[in-house]
């Protein structure tokens, strides 16, 4: 992989910048000697593109230009209603204002302390004249009048979640945004509730209690709302709990349908309408049947991220996280519907399709992150697909229709598995690094949160790149007996993740679906947390977790500008234009989540295993950031 | 009887003799768990004399059984699961010297037994009392220096020392380091 990547001089001055030996100052936070980050996993270690890459065409970029399709795409209004922008999930601002000839004039505008310092994890949204920001636990709701340059606070929402929901969340206290439509802001709190709230008032309109903190069940998720419909998912992978989606009414917030992701076909809601496009996904009630017995009432399959929606086909998609334990030895089989995606009916909850990203997966690897709708040329002609930045180490380029895998490229670090058999769709498992009891398997790429986690990619029409904010980090691991208890962790395995190839932990890459190769590479020291915006203006805004904020050029990866802000950067940005007719850009800051818990937890840094093998290879956070929680807005001078 | 019952009750501990209602625990009376150990450091009226230790708690030091059978009960019952090797996670980290309720082996029990409302779950009932003491005693353990000076590589507290009655010598808080007290 370290060979392909086409690394400009500009970007090496500015990318990563290690601490100098003997450079860290012994912080009075822990009186103790800090060991080191662990050494990188060499390059010989992990397989390259040109090995496991595997597409059923070659290149053909002749035949058409790659768009969103324009139903789940549509012109941009300048707000920002949702934490993908749209239904397409571009996370793309039309707006042109900044470029890359004046973005180094970008200056902050406003700032405003979100009162909570933890990890923060959601898109400000931007409906009319109004800002809403949702917060860590305990979820607080604001709402900022932007007609006034200051942005004065008009109201703040607290839900008040049970506080003991703090001992169920797997990786931090986070919370990915809220969702606005008719007139409603709804969000969800840790303590497992979707509340509506009047977005001119803020007061309730209604509450539904949708999981269960003694069972496991959190809600870190952003809604999606869809025609009458509000979407919701749940957490508690590292709990045992039995994943699901469910639909809420808008108007009052009773349950729709749901779907769960284990279990008999009818609450899997899979029937005459569903057509897997692979044979290894049919069969009658695989989500029972690739189990052990009964194991598929605690085998996870939750879904914390996203969601896509095409208003064409009316079908949503999204995916299914890790099976539970992560010992894996304790649940043979295919583990369905776990570590999946699915394409459903909107209206009904219905299956339509569903494809395996990691059968039986080893690793920890979820499969909930964003998908890309895009139109674009695959085999000499257009085709409808969806993109998926997956969590195994692969972009997958999937026909949205059918589910089947057009290709599959690794980007980041693997060899925990050779590839995709294109015929039969299966991850071809490398032997060699799977795991087991009593045994420490050392040096498997991606590691446990994968060559990327939850943080969101964003595409440009314009440049025809997805911007993908990712880690490049492998890990050693060894399965441990897992007991199952409710309301405790149910994994079964110690971590230890460690740098990928190269020693750098993060890496921005503009990846190109037709070519199906990175166009330009990133390197950075930390692993990028954040998501990423694409905007009108050429310029691709993404913040690290030491608390910079960065404008670089779409074109060709270029730093145009950054900015050190109060705390470390996982949110997500957004660039809106304002009453006055300017392009703004916002983000917050707050580290934290899985990577950042060793600040926003206050971990040990002695424990290479804490917060399930992450602590390890972040040693040196707590030198370089602390805890905070603050939204930014920055615009040029006018 | 649930799935869940039937997996809880597959744990081979050797606990919760039958079924799935909740069995006192042996031992005290409910309501005698919270003797000697304050969980806050400000005594209205001017500092008394310190708090004794929970004299539950004295067959639990010196006892290098104690903490071995604790290590074990804490990966069993999942405390690993939020709290690792003592480094935190879910939970707070164990083997530093931050304690929110408390660091002694007594104020420890208490935590584990009672559950606190920012996720610990409260365990009485669901594990005997004396390994309750056990796993106290082992996450005692964990921040003395004899068992951090036995840790090798990145995974700590595998090798744990019994806890020193002298090390929990103090009246369950005590004032940091250098304070300069008041001129009598």
């Amino acid at each position: 992989m370290k060979t392909t990547l086409i690394l400009l001089a500009s970007i090496a001055v500015v990318g990563a910048m290690p601490l100098a030996a003997g450079a860290v100052m012994d912080f009075p936070l822990r009186q103790t000697a800090q060991p080191p980050v662990p050494d990188a996993v060499p390059a010989d270690e992990v397989f390259t593109r040109e090995q496991i890459g595997h597409a059923l065409a070659p290149p053909t970029p002749g035949a058409g230009r790659t768009v969103a399709p324009a139903a789940a795409a549509p012109r941009d209004d300048g707000q920002w209603l949702m934490p993908a922008k749209n239904y397409a999930a571009t996370r793309y601002s039309a707006m042109n204002e900044i470029n890359p000839s004046n973005a180094r004039n970008l200056r902050e505008v406003f700032s405003f302390s979100l009162g909570v310092n933890k990890g923060q994890e959601a898109a400000p949204l931007v409906v009319g004249h109004m800002m809403y920001v949702v917060t860590a636990y305990p979820n607080y709701l604001y709402a900022l009048d932007l007609t006034h340059p200051e942005a004065p606070l008009k109201w703040r929402f607290a839900p008040d979640p049970v506080p003991a929901s703090q001992g169920v969340a797997c990786c931090d206290v986070v919370n990915r945004g809220a969702a606005y439509a008719d007139g409603k802001i709804v969000f969800n709190t840790l303590d497992g509730q979707t509340i509506a709230v009047d977005a001119e008032s803020g007061h309730q309109v209604w509450r539904a209690q949708l999981g269960d903190i003694n069972r496991g069940e959190t809600i870190t998720m952003a809604p999606l709302i869809v025609g009458n419909h509000v979407l919701v998912g749940d957490s508690g992978g590292e709990f045992g709990v039995r994943g699901w989606l469910t639909a809420l009414n808008l108007a009052d917030g009773s349950i729709a349908w749901r779907a769960y992701h284990t279990g008999p076909d009818r609450d899997v809601l899979i029937g005459n309408d569903f057509h897997p496009f692979y044979a290894a996904d049919r069969g009658t009630d695989l989500g029972v049947r690739t189990w052990p017995a009964d194991h598929w009432r605690i085998g996870g399959g939750t879904m914390w991220a996203w969601i896509a929606y095409d208003p064409t086909t009316q079908l949503i998609f999204y995916g299914t996280a890790n099976p539970g334990p992560w010992n894996s030895e304790e649940r043979p089989g295919d583990n369905k519907w776990t570590a999946g995606i699915f394409a459903r009916d909107a209206r009904t909850g219905a299956a339509r399709w569903f494809y395996q990203f990691s059968p039986h997966d080893e690793h920890d690897y979820d499969a909930i992150n964003e998908q890309i709708l895009l139109d674009m040329p695959f085999g000499g002609r257009m085709r409808q697909v969806l993109v998926r930045m997956e969590r195994n180490g692969y972009v997958y380029v999937i026909d949205r229709n059918s589910g089947q895998v057009l290709s599959a490229d690794p980007f980041g670090p693997v060899n925990s598995s050779r590839g995709v058999d294109l015929r039969t769709g299966r991850l071809i498992v490398n032997p060699a690094k799977e795991t087991h009891l009593g045994q420490m398997v050392r040096d498997i790429c991606p590691t446990a949160s994968g060559a990327k986690d939850w943080n969101p990619s964003s595409f440009s029409p314009r440049t025809g790149l997805i911007y993908i904010p990712h880690e490049n980090l492998c890990m050693d691991w060894e399965n441990l007996e897992a007991n199952y208890i409710s309301g405790t962790p149910y994994v079964g395995a110690e971590v230890h993740m460690k740098p990928g190839p190269g020693g750098h932990r993060g890496e921005l890459t503009a990846w190109d679906p037709v070519m199906r190769r990175p166009r330009w590479t990133i390197r950075e020291d930390l692993p990028i947390w954040s998501g990423t915006v694409a905007t009108g203006g050429d310029v691709v805004f993404y913040g690290t977790m030491d608390g910079l904020f960065k404008a670089v050029d779409a074109r060709d990866g270029h730093l145009l500008w950054q900015v050190r802000l109060d705390s470390g950067i996982i949110g997500q940005p957004v660039s809106y234009r304002g009453p006055d007719g300017h392009q703004y850009v916002a983000i917050l800051t707050g580290v934290g989540g899985w990577s950042g818990a060793i600040v926003s937890g206050a971990l040990d840094p002695r424990d290479g295993a804490a917060a399930l093998g992450f602590v390890g290879t972040m040693r040196d956070l707590p030198h370089r950031t602390t805890p905070g929680g603050t939204l930014h807005v920055f615009a040029l001078p006018h | 009887m649930s799935s869940r019952c039937r997996i809880e009750l597959a744990l081979a501990l050797g606990l919760l003799a039958a079924g799935c209602h909740r069995k006192p625990p042996p031992g005290p009376p409910a309501g005698a768990a919270v003797t000697g150990a304050p969980v806050s450091g400000l005594i209205p009226g001017g500092a008394g004399p310190p708090a004794g230790i929970d004299p539950r708690a004295l067959p639990y030091y010196d006892n290098a059984d104690a903490v071995v059978q604790g290590m074990r009960m804490y990966k069993q019952m999942n405390c690993a699961g939020c709290h690792f090797n003592g480094g935190g996670g879910i939970g707070p980290a164990l083997m530093d010297d931050v304690w929110i309720y408390g660091g002694r082996l007594d104020q420890i029990y208490n935590t584990i037994y009672q559950g606190r409302p920012n996720g610990m779950p409260a365990w009485r009932g669901r594990i005997p009392d004396q390994q309750i003491w056990q796993i106290a005693a082992y996450v005692r353990s964990m921040s003395l220096p004899a068992t951090l000076a036995a840790n090798t590589g990145d995974t700590p507290s595998q090798h744990p020392a019994p806890v020193p009655r002298e090390a929990d010598m103090h009246g369950g808080w005590q004032l940091p380091p250098g304070t300069i007290g008041p001129a009598n």
